[in-house]
């Protein structure tokens, strides 16, 4: 198995995850990405206007760092360990895609109908991006959680609040998805 | 040290998350298709294997690198914050098609429009921390 040039399988994949939850819990830390998004705010100011923002900081460093590495992860995965981009997706999602008027699906990596500088010029593009963004700011803070906080970190402490918010997430998803994709592409 | 500890593993999960595909887009959309197992493989291995550790760490007690005892501290009780924000989580995270993990990782490989994705994801961090008090909780 190549595992420098080839995508990941899955199972290796949530190996993986389960092991930097694992090196996060012998820290003393907790697994939890979307905490970044708030320090970042207050970073900003966002204390001096409101009060939630108002708190140690300080004491979420160290998660700052794990952001930090995830940039130089993404940019040593995307340069040096990959040889090829396109993401396998099934045959079945291609075609929806395409009706959707995604073109580049199988073939990239992300769609280029989304983020590729030229897609910018489109100003539905940015909305589309910023208001994705928002919700999963929103969401991720009113819920105490995203993917790496609750879906993994929290179930796998059989956290009842984290079920709900993973029902949650599938519930929006879905309705992103089946509902209003037709409207927004 | 301790810095280039937290260092080396958000690199392991910027790579992580590059190479499972887990950042792209057309998976996540795929996953709210069910067309394929990709997601629900990486989300499921990452469970049992999650659990197993947990429960051993709670069970033995075992203690950080550090020496110190290793904290759960149990989420506050509730139905509507995590069901009402979970839904507006899952509607940003199938249209922007990453979450706040990956959007770094993005950020790294150069896809320049994921910054507006970051911005929006601050904004709406924002915006949840000004209407706090008056969201249901």
């Amino acid at each position: 198995m190549d595992l420098i040039n080839a995508p990941w399988p899955w199972y290796i994949s949530g190996l993986a995850i389960a092991l930097i939850m694992l090196l996060l819990q012998l820290s003393g830390k907790k697994f939890g990405m979307s905490s970044n998004l708030r320090t970042l705010c207050t970073l900003c100011g966002a204390d001096k206007k409101v009060d939630f923002f108002n708190f140690d900081w300080k004491s979420q460093r160290w998660n700052l760092v794990v952001v930090a590495g995830a940039i130089i992860g993404g940019a040593l995965a995307s340069q040096i360990m990959t040889s090829e981009l396109a993401v396998p997706i099934s045959s079945n999602t291609i075609e929806k895609l395409k009706t959707l008027g995604f073109e580049s699906a199988g073939e990239a990596y992300l769609p280029t109908e989304l983020f590729s500088t030229e897609s910018l010029s489109n100003p539905k593009t940015i909305l589309v991006l910023f208001f994705g963004g928002l919700l999963v700011g929103f969401g991720a803070r009113y819920a105490g959680g995203c993917t790496s906080g609750h879906a993994i970190s929290g179930l796998s402490n059989f956290q009842l609040p984290s079920l709900l918010a993973v029902i949650g997430f599938f519930i929006g998803g879905l309705m992103m998805v089946h509902l209003f994709y037709p409207l927004i592409f | 040290m301790r810095t280039l500890l937290f260092l080396i593993i958000g690199i392991l999960f910027g790579i992580t998350m590059f190479k499972s595909e887990a950042a792209s887009w057309f998976r996540i959309y795929e996953m709210f298709q069910f067309e394929a197992f990709h997601m629900y493989g990486i989300i499921g291995t990452a469970l049992v294997v999650g659990v197993i550790n947990t429960q051993l760490i709670k069970r033995f007690n075992i203690k950080s690198f550090f020496g110190a005892k290793i904290q759960f501290i149990p989420k506050e009780k509730s139905i509507t914050r995590y069901i009402l924000g979970g839904i507006i989580f899952g509607l940003g995270w199938g249209l922007a098609g990453a979450c706040p993990g990956p959007m770094f990782t993005l950020l790294g490989a150069g896809f320049w429009p994921i910054a507006i994705v970051i911005f929006g994801a601050l904004v709406g961090t924002f915006l949840y921390g000004w209407a706090k008090d008056r969201l249901p909780h």
